[in-house]
């Protein structure tokens, strides 16, 4: 008796410690569960977030560099880092220039080099490629700093050496001997196939420019010069830039002028003002040549580029400007790969934009105690930066900018994009090469995909709603039990075989008998309803003979026969009102463009994919309308069709919306049927004869080529995000709908 | 419903009967009962009906101003177009008639033609016949091979047979069993031998990485290592030997054919996969051909750019992809909704998380092929390759779309299904059910076991059904996550550890979006992507089914317990 209390009692506590086990196991899967699903949500944020965030600048080393000997001035020119940011290279006013260690000021190189009594002037050629200018005497010194890389021991070393592509003795830029002056401003472009040179003499313009010529049988690269003719320029000339393409001169004075000269014409093709107000301190271009940046003593930074029109002469643009403070500009600096910039003011604080975001990134002030910086360098990968002050102190920063180029105006707005005649919408991801300005707005997506959901709804929604209606409230039992699975059945249908069908099969069917589809859509309404007018004058005895409910079977006949009378005919539709050949007629008659995997093949398609979801729904809201509802209508006198309009339909109604909303919320998602249909091209087009790009399709498309973690790649996790969020916010939404009916429904 | 129906009623009193309105609604569901049932006939005509051995069509072609030449092929589809369309294509035709009628053929030989499709005019064709003697051949690549047998080489020496055809058909088999046998060795020994020999270099890294090991220890290891190396090389040349030898019996025979035109073609049985003459083919005999040709397809490998040939790497990797997807999703969802129903506190709080997963089935599958892409492969699959499979490093192993990150996005996508439809079980099971089994002593978690589930387990399998057949059909999450267009071999082989979760793999939906729309001959590859769409849709077709028996039956199967 004891032993077998004893035993019940371990029993007992064995079936409580597992059913304990039984509840935390649960419990606790069930909330793992749930935590994973909402993890999809986080992690889709977390990718996202780093796309908003500013800039982050922190301090890394502050030394001083005591020179040794040769150097006599205190002027930097040239202040530049390789790609590593290890080694960072100065140039000073007497053309001294020295290599030295970012991180603790030590000096790796130090040389003159040869341009003689010392340096009149500077131009550099571009940042990514650093060749530079230093006029001196009659004459101009090309060098380039460049940094070998060697692996001796599996550890980097990093050697500087200074080039001089074009030799080291001075070149002549055609400068007459009887001026005598020094030449006060240089600029230098050099190209793939043209070297360009143009300096100034007492406000007089002198150029040269050098065809590169590969000699074949040394195949050593030979110079042709050319002097250049320049007219007379009626301002002051402060700052000369030449653009990337060699064709445009710009010559800016202090006072905020411009001209520009063809350098092909030696003609002044624009001129007018920067700047309204204030005086300018600085001018340069951005990265690729295209784009002008000018800063005044107010604080104000302005971008500029030539705009070309159709039929127009190309005119000097400006196109947004920057303001931080309203301290003085003093200096920009511009980056190696982006199109963004730095700022420097008279009272030491940086400010870093990115052009086309037209972002604010970063404001700080970085001079020590009272001094006042002088320069500063950024390296080539934007994540690090140099600055020296007047004292002669620099300090190393390292800089974490890793998206400056997405706001919300760049995503969703208007944008003027380098070298197009116009602010637009465009999407193009892929860049062309290394100055390529990044187009990453969501507009046409976003446009796409609304295009493609309204024609889908556009078939879908009257389909669907009215099948449902006549399925739930007119059709006999027994033929509902069959129809609505079959019906249903096309929900379980693979998309991409619904994308494939509509893209190899649909699209040239639709293509060859384009008069023909667009008779069904005409015809077939109204063979419906001629045929239910004859049937309604036919003898009662064949009338009676077919049950009531039975309108859509006695239909399928008349629906196949309208359809394959119109596509057969369809030849002769268009010999007879399109000349023979629609598609010809579309684009010359009407300039009408037809792409042959258009929206109509998508409406269609994709119609056909959310008829399923619309019509299940709404069936199911319709047939779940109390009975006692509809009998007390028709037992008022009311036909069914009254009831149906009069009743049910109003009390069914959230239900049906509520699977208009399912719908297109399926329609907005869906991926292959568009990815398939369309061409996928990001065009913002209402024509129903073209195709699109939607968010989902773009998605799939382009994700595999990104890199991870780079701003394009986190893009498109914005692209899913938005899907997510707006599928969701409209599911639930549906879904709250349903759930009141329902609970409307209980009460009755 | 219309008592005064003994007159003919006017068209006024017809449309204020409302009657035009049914009429439209009804149009409605026949439109779509049309639009169903005409793409299932579409895709099974235009699916079943390529394997049929098409009669070869020979005819004389002459376009005016021009000399005739002779066309062969088999007849694709003929159209009716106007003849404006074709004039603004650039066809020369001195015709008065509104329509022309145009015939696609497929007269293959790219290797001699440089097109397999043509384009024909019906009223430039004469002297249309169908010769028995005319062969089709199909090749492992260029395609179709259509024209006559001439003769039959040996060591390219002319061999002289009393039955050419017989003798042909005999060579083509001995080719056959030849190219299997190749086949085997290059796919299965030498595969596996490269497996074995990747292993053992990845264990040599991993050895050479690991700072725990003495270096006695290692020396030793080494040397197995080493020569379990040679090991494996002297069978590997021992095997390249053999497929030395059957590579110059396989290229003992080859035959000439005559074209159309009159090429001689020399053609290597090697590479031949089967000839017939459809022309003098019975009945019978093509039906026969036809399951032959059919089988094919279900079990053999894709050719020339998944153009032809079979599926079954697709069919094999789809299968396996929802069974991992069902094994990962089945507990979780399971587990999921029993705590839903029957462990959480039924408030506020648990409606709003029902709706929430409900709404997750409405998301769109690409956002979960992203956050698969994001999560489990760059982040999860990264950590994973850290941590065990350094070795390989930098070659990612879990650090890239495979087999395991494809049926784990897809389990997530199909949670919010299988949640969703075990709960509905778990809902319909009466209450008093629960309270008798509590009331009898039983604690919570044994009514849950031996009482909720074993009645709701319909439900789960209901849910489980439809899962499988939305993870069938999926794509776009795939096409981030593992699925290529073609795989090396098969995710599972007899090489330890028999299932590659890293491996990439094949599946049905992929296929038809590739070889429809990448691939370069898209004329040719048409036949076969409809025949691989009829394929899927009549495998989730039936996994509905069974998910809708299944409802049906558990519904009546408790109908009686319900109060």
């Amino acid at each position: 008796m004891k032993n077998t209390s004893i035993a019940k009692d371990r029993l007992g506590k064995w079936r409580k410690a597992k059913d304990t086990a039984a509840n935390i196991t649960i419990t606790g899967g069930g909330l793992a569960v749930l935590g994973a699903i909402l993890l999809i949500f986080f992690y889709l944020l977390y990718e996202i977030l780093p796309l908003f965030q500013s800039a982050k600048l922190e301090l890394a080393e502050r030394y001083e560099i005591v020179q040794t000997g040769e150097s006599k001035s205190a002027e930097t020119l040239y202040l530049g880092m390789e790609e590593q940011a290890e080694i960072a290279t100065r140039l000073d006013g007497s053309g001294h220039i020295t290599f030295f260690r970012t991180s603790t000021g030590e000096i790796v190189d130090s040389k003159q080099l040869p341009v003689g009594e010392g340096v009149d002037s500077f131009g550099l050629n571009s940042e990514q490629q650093p060749l530079m200018a230093l006029a001196g005497g009659a004459g101009v010194l090309l060098a380039q700093p460049n940094y070998k890389i060697s692996y001796p021991n599996d550890q980097r070393l990093i050697t500087p050496v200074v080039d001089y592509p074009y030799g080291e003795a001075l070149i002549d830029i055609g400068i007459p001997e009887s001026s005598g002056g020094l030449i006060d401003t240089i600029a230098v472009r050099d190209g793939e196939e043209e070297l360009v040179l143009i300096g100034k003499v007492d406000n007089a313009l002198y150029g040269m420019r050098f065809i590169k010529e590969e000699d074949f049988l040394t195949e050593e690269t030979v110079l042709i010069e050319e002097q250049l003719a320049l007219p007379i320029i009626d301002i002051d000339i402060n700052w000369i830039a030449i653009g990337s393409d060699q064709q445009w001169l710009y010559l800016v004075s202090k006072d905020g002028s411009f001209r520009i000269i063809n350098l092909v014409t030696a003609e002044i093709i624009d001129r007018g003002r920067l700047l309204d107000t204030g005086t300018v301190t600085d001018f340069r271009f951005l990265l690729g040549g295209i784009s002008l940046l000018v800063a005044n003593d107010q604080g104000e930074i302005v971008q500029w580029f030539m705009v070309r029109e159709d039929g127009k002469p190309p005119r000097l643009q400006k196109i947004r400007s920057f303001s931080s403070s309203d301290a003085a500009v003093t200096k920009l600096v511009v980056e190696h790969r982006r199109k963004g910039f730095i700022a420097l003011s008279a009272e030491s604080a940086l400010a870093i934009f990115h052009t086309t975001s037209s972002r604010l990134l970063l404001e700080k002030t970085v001079a020590e105690d009272n001094r006042k910086i002088a320069t500063l360098a950024i390296s080539p990968r934007a994540n690090a930066l140099l600055t020296l002050d007047d004292a002669g102190g620099y300090s190393f920063w390292s800089l974490e900018n890793q998206h400056p180029e997405i706001s919300w105006s760049s995503l969703w707005e208007k944008i003027w994009y380098e070298s197009y005649p116009e602010p637009d919408f465009i999407w193009q991801s892929s860049a062309s090469d290394n100055d390529f300005e990044e187009k990453y707005s969501f507009t046409p997506l976003a446009f796409g995909t609304l295009k493609a959901a309204f024609y889908a709804m556009l078939i879908a929604a009257p389909l669907a709603v009215c099948g449902a209606i006549y399925t739930a409230y007119f059709m006999t039992p027994g033929i509902r039990r069959k129809v609505k699975p079959l019906i249903e059945l096309m929900e379980a249908l693979p998309t991409v075989i619904l994308g494939f069908l509509a893209g190899l099969w649909l699209a040239p069917f639709f293509e060859r008998n384009l008069a023909g589809v667009f008779a069904i859509f005409i015809l077939l309404p109204f063979g419906v309803l001629l045929f239910g007018f004859l049937w309604s004058r036919l003898p009662k005895p064949i009338r009676l003979r077919v049950p009531d409910g039975w309108h859509a079977i006695l239909l399928i006949p008349v629906v196949i026969a309208i359809v394959s009378g119109c596509v057969a005919a369809s030849g002769l539709l268009e010999l007879w009102f399109f000349g023979g050949d629609m598609r010809a007629w579309l684009t010359y008659d009407l300039g009408v463009s037809y792409d042959q995997r258009n929206a109509m093949v998508v409406g269609v398609a994709m119609g056909f994919a959310v008829i399923p979801t619309i019509f299940s729904i709404a069936e199911d809201a319709i047939f779940s309308v109390p009975k006692s509802l509809s009998y007390g209508s028709l037992a008022l006198g009311a036909t069914p069709w009254q009831t149906l309009v009069g009743v049910v339909i109003p009390t069914a109604s959230p239900g049906i919306f509520s699977a208009l909303m399912i719908g297109m919320g399926r329609a907005v998602g869906e991926t292959m049927i568009v990815l398939m249909a369309t061409g996928n091209t990001p065009v913002m087009d209402v024509n129903i004869f073209e195709g699109m790009r939607t968010l989902a399709a773009n998605i799939a498309v382009e994700i595999g080529e990104t890199e991870v973690d780079s701003s394009h790649f986190r893009i498109l996790f914005l692209a899913a995000f938005v899907l997510f969020l707006f599928t969701f916010v409209v599911n639930t939404a549906a879904e709250i709908v349903r759930q009141r009916l329902r609970k409307k429904y209980g009460s009755l | 419903m219309h008592i005064n129906n003994d007159k003919k009623i006017s068209l006024k009193q017809w449309v204020r009967s409302g009657d035009p309105f049914i009429w439209i609604n009804a149009a409605a569901v026949s439109i779509s009962v049309v639009a169903v049932v005409g793409l299932l006939l579409l895709l099974t005509v235009r699916g079943f009906g390529h394997f049929w051995p098409a009669d070869v069509m020979e005819a004389k072609y002459t376009l005016p101003n021009s000399e005739g030449y002779t066309v062969a092929g088999e007849l694709v589809e003929t159209e009716s177009v106007p003849l404006e369309q074709l004039l603004s294509a650039g066809f020369e035709i001195d015709s008065g008639a509104a329509f022309i009628d145009r015939m696609l053929l497929k007269q293959g030989n790219r290797d001699v033609n440089g097109a397999d499709f043509a384009w024909v005019i019906d009223d430039y064709l004469s002297e249309k016949r169908y010769p028995s003697q005319l062969m089709t051949i199909e090749r492992r690549e260029w395609g179709n091979f259509y024209g006559y047998l001439q003769t039959i080489k040996q060591n390219d020496a002319v061999m002289s047979s009393a039955d050419l055809w017989m003798d042909f058909q005999q060579r083509i088999e001995r080719a056959l069993l030849l190219y299997a046998k190749i086949e085997e060795i290059e796919k299965g020994n030498v595969g596996s031998i490269n497996y074995q020999l990747e292993r053992l270099r990845l264990s040599e890294r991993g050895l050479a990485l690991d700072d725990n090991v003495s270096s006695a220890a290692r020396a030793v290891k080494m040397l197995e290592i080493e020569s379990e190396r040679t090991q494996y090389q002297q069978v590997y040349s021992s095997l390249q030997k053999d497929l030395a030898s059957l590579y110059q019996q396989i290229g003992r025979d080859s035959f000439i054919a005559v074209t159309m035109d009159g090429t001689a073609v020399e053609i290597k049985f090697a590479a031949v996969v089967r000839a017939y003459q459809a022309n003098a083919m019975g009945v019978a005999q093509k039906s026969l051909l036809y399951l032959e040709k059919f089988w094919e397809f279900l079990s053999d490998e894709p050719r020339e750019a998944n153009t032809e040939g079979g599926i079954f790497p697709a069919i094999f990797g789809t299968v396996m992809m929802v069974i991992l997807m069902s094994i990962m999703v089945t507990p979780f969802g399971v587990v999921a909704a029993v705590y839903l129903r029957e462990y959480a506190k039924q408030g506020l709080m648990t409606r709003i998380v029902r709706i929430a997963v409900n709404n997750l089935a409405g998301v769109p599958s690409i956002v979960y092929g992203v956050f698969g892409l994001g999560f489990f492969i760059y982040f999860l699959g990264s950590e994973i390759d850290e941590v065990l499979f350094s070795a390989a490093l930098p070659a990612p192993t879990f650090g890239t779309p495979g087999l395991l990150w494809a049926s784990l996005t897809l389990a997530l996508l199909t949670l919010p299904v299988v949640i969703v439809a075990t709960e509905e079980g778990l809902s319909r099971i009466p209450k008093a059910l629960r309270e008798g089994s509590l009331a009898l002593g039983a604690t919570k978690a044994e009514t849950l076991w031996r009482v909720v589930i074993p009645m709701a387990s319909p439900a789960m399998m209901t849910g489980l059904i439809l899962a499988v057949a939305r993870a069938a059909g999926e794509v776009a999450p795939l096409m981030l996550v593992g699925v290529v267009k073609l795989a090396p071999s098969l995710p599972v082989n007899g090489d330890y550890p028999y299932i590659h979760l890293d491996q990439k793999f094949m599946h049905l939906g992929f296929h038809i979006y590739d070889v429809g729309f990448q691939s370069p001959n898209v004329e040719a590859a048409r036949p076969l992507v409809y025949a691989t769409a009829l394929l899927l849709v009549v495998i989730i077709a039936l996994l509905n089914f069974s998910a809708v028996a299944l409802r049906n039956r558990l519904r009546e199967k408790y109908k009686a317990l319900d109060m």
